[in-house]
């Protein structure tokens, strides 16, 4: 069964609080799309609405051709699985995986295959036996994981599934999820995280939220190189976001002028320039600015490099230095015209 | 009492034996192992944390071998535990062996249990024993089946109001038992107000409702006074349960019944067992609801003490009955403790 997710003007308030702002969004069959946002900018908000344990106070939400905004959680079809895990502690691993399937009165002979199926799919077949409070937490996640695709859901929701999870295994289990994806491409799957890293790896698509809205979406790529607002330059990845304004032939930045691409901006508008820290160079080049080193922290492969330009810190990411500058010191660092991005002043306002 | 041997004020050993700041912060963070560490999962460790967490264990037991062995010696702790001892015998214990004593002496003085046999024989006994029985467990059932439906819906179902109904539960817990009865005697007793609605509305000479003096009086009357029992530790257990656990439930496409049964019942299970033992005791040696329903023809056991004791001046049969009262009671509790240690709650 393939079907997406369709949110048509969705809107979600809590006694006059609006949570969620007509949200328009769409997810393609068998697409992984991505709801990056901090917290409270309403990403949770729409997965609940998708799964049906908030009702929508205006709006629709389809899935596959169904409009599902009035029918129950239980009868909309859907596999979730969330932060805390919320295995049901008194069952064996097996029987939690059998649950879903025993509610909706798969055939008894049926039940034992499809758990099987699931456990193996997850690499958790040798726990079945198992109690939940006798797993580590990856192993709680990956059984969570298997109870949600044993009723062979078209549609995934997964809310900060790797958030309780240390780095290591978060990095193990996100390589596992891109896995499964693989092996379902019919799944579509709703993927909610605040953390960029998860998003950029596994999304097809990125929807990156603030302040109840949407504010961006995009392949990572796309939301990484070519940014349309602030919010998301500053929330995807690291940037340098500096005041410029438009000049001739590029822009004005504290006193000099920088060679970019300005598409057409008018000339002596306000504007805000975005450089990803690891474009920005250490030397002389093509644009350059000179500043004082404010703060250098050592990261191992790289030196982050905390640079005052005229009164604006500049983020630079070089690599490992052999002599790296001291505090106070005057440094020229430049970036290539075509790795900067334009943003028109006031887009995030919205 | 004897002054302690040595002024603790003075001494070394007993001013030791509280650990200074830098030594408890030592034994805090022995072997350097950050505390989160050892809050995580088995599975994870590495090797070399688990030794560096079993020297720090072997440190932490040294540091209370030192201070146990400075310790007051063991006739000071002696000395501490004989006054609880002695107020807990002379209140409780004493009299509890004198209603034993009383229990085995006959008038013609010595030592029989012949009046446990004349207890046991008589007929009014077996019947007193078979009411306490049913009735109790009439009532534990009644309110384990209410008490988990009104649990149910305070927890789960969001209404105005709600918080107020689980606090009013708490100060329903502090009311007298026969508070109850007598409100129920307002409204459905032979001159209450639902008879006299009725007699005034049909002009009939008694209302309908009798039932308050017959044993399904007292029977409701004890559960309306004990299901709070069994809903307060319902309602923790039920706070406890986290709800994203109902939600995937339901998003698996259980139906509330089913999420109920499957899901919330069994966590709940402890509680229940708790709350009913708690009620089952109870209600075995309840005595003001079934005197203030004045149904005569209930006689519980402790009635019957009553009766035996004050109305009858038959000391020696009441305290039959009342040890054999105590010996359920007791013996009930016993098999609470066994099977709830069982179940692993």
């Amino acid at each position: 069964m393939s079907s997406g997710i369709r949110f048509d003007r969705v809107s979600v308030a809590y006694g006059g609080n609006t949570v969620l702002d007509s949200l328009d969004l769409t997810v393609e069959p068998g697409e992984v799309m991505a709801l990056l946002g901090p917290s409270g900018s309403g990403k949770t908000t729409a997965l609940r609405a998708v799964a049906g344990f908030v009702r929508p106070a205006s709006g629709r939400v389809l899935i596959g051709d169904r409009d599902v905004t009035d029918l129950p959680p239980y009868r909309r079809g859907i596999g979730m699985v969330v932060q805390q895990y919320a295995l049901f502690p008194h069952m064996r691993v097996e029987d939690n995986v059998a649950f879903g399937l025993k509610a909706q009165k798969v055939a008894k002979g049926e039940i034992r295959g499809r758990v099987a199926e699931a456990l193996e799919m997850t690499g958790m077949a040798a726990y079945a036996r198992r109690y939940p409070r006798e797993l580590s937490g990856g192993q709680q996640q990956r059984v969570a994981i298997a109870r949600a695709l044993a009723i062979r859901p078209g549609v995934l929701l997964l809310d900060e599934p790797l958030s309780a999870l240390d780095a290591q295994l978060r990095s193990g289990m996100l390589a596992e999820l891109a896995r499964l994806h693989r092996e379902l491409p019919e799944v579509s799957i709703l993927y909610v995280t605040h953390d960029q890293v998860e998003a950029l790896t596994l999304a097809d698509r990125i929807a990156v939220m603030d302040k109840a809205r949407l504010q961006d979406v995009g392949t990572p790529q796309e939301l990484y190189r070519a940014p349309r607002t602030e919010f998301t330059a500053s929330f995807v990845g690291n940037a340098n976001l500096l005041p410029v304004t438009v000049a001739a032939d590029g822009v004005s930045f504290g006193g000099v002028e920088l060679k970019v691409d300005t598409g057409g901006a008018t000339r002596g508008a306000s504007a805000t320039l975005c450089v990803r820290p690891h474009l920005v160079g250490l030397g002389a080049g093509p644009n350059q600015v000179v500043g004082t080193v404010s703060e250098i922290q050592w990261r191992g492969a790289t030196h982050r490099l905390y640079i005052d330009v005229d009164g604006h810190r500049v983020m630079a990411d070089v690599r490992e230095l052999r002599e790296p500058p001291g505090h106070g010191e005057s440094v020229t660092v430049y970036f290539a015209p075509e790795d900067a991005v334009l943003l028109a002043a006031g887009v995030t306002d919205g | 009492m004897g002054r302690p041997s040595e002024p603790p004020v003075t001494n070394g050993p007993a001013a030791v034996a509280v650990p200074t700041l830098p030594q408890a912060l030592d034994s805090a963070r022995a072997g350097g192992t950050p505390i989160a560490l050892r809050n995580d999962c088995p599975q994870r460790d590495q090797p070399d944390q688990r030794d560096q967490r079993d020297q720090a264990d072997q440190r932490d037991q040294a540091d209370q071998r030192d201070q146990r062995d400075q310790r007051p010696g063991p006739y000071q702790a002696y000395l501490w535990a004989l006054p609880p001892v002695v107020v807990l015998s002379l209140v409780f214990l004493y009299p509890l062996a004198l209603v034993v004593q009383q229990s085995f002496q006959p008038d013609s003085g010595g030592t029989s249990a012949q009046a446990y046999g004349d207890v046991f024989a008589s007929a009014a006994f077996r019947e007193a024993l078979g009411t306490t029985v049913w009735l109790a467990s009439g009532s534990t059932v009644g309110c384990l089946v209410l008490g988990f439906v009104l649990a149910l819906v305070i927890a789960f179902v969001p209404f105005p109001g709600g918080k107020a109904v689980a606090k009013f539960i708490d100060v329903f817990l502090s009311f007298p038992s026969f508070l109850i009865t007598l409100a129920l005697l307002f409204i459905y007793g032979t001159v209450g107000m639902a008879n006299g609605l009725w007699t005034d509305a049909t002009g009939a000479a008694e209302g309908p409702f009798q039932f308050l003096t017959t044993p399904w009086g007292v029977l409701l009357a004890e559960v309306t006074y004990f299901t709070p029992f069994v809903m307060r530790p319902l309602l923790a257990a039920f706070s406890q349960i986290d709800t994203a656990q109902l939600e995937v439930a339901s998003s698996l496409g259980a139906r509330p019944a089913r999420i109920v049964r499957q899901v919330i019942l069994p966590e709940a299970l402890p509680a229940l067992a708790a709350g009913g033992s708690l009620v089952l005791v109870l209600c075995l040696n309840e005595f003001g609801i079934v005197l203030f329903t004045g149904a005569k023809g209930v006689t519980t056991l402790p009635m019957l003490v009553y009766s035996k004791a004050i109305l009858e001046s038959d000391y020696r049969g009441a305290c039959v009955v009342a040890v054999v009262n105590v010996l359920i009671s007791v013996g009930l509790y016993v098999l609470y403790r066994v099977v709830s240690r069982r179940v692993g709650a």
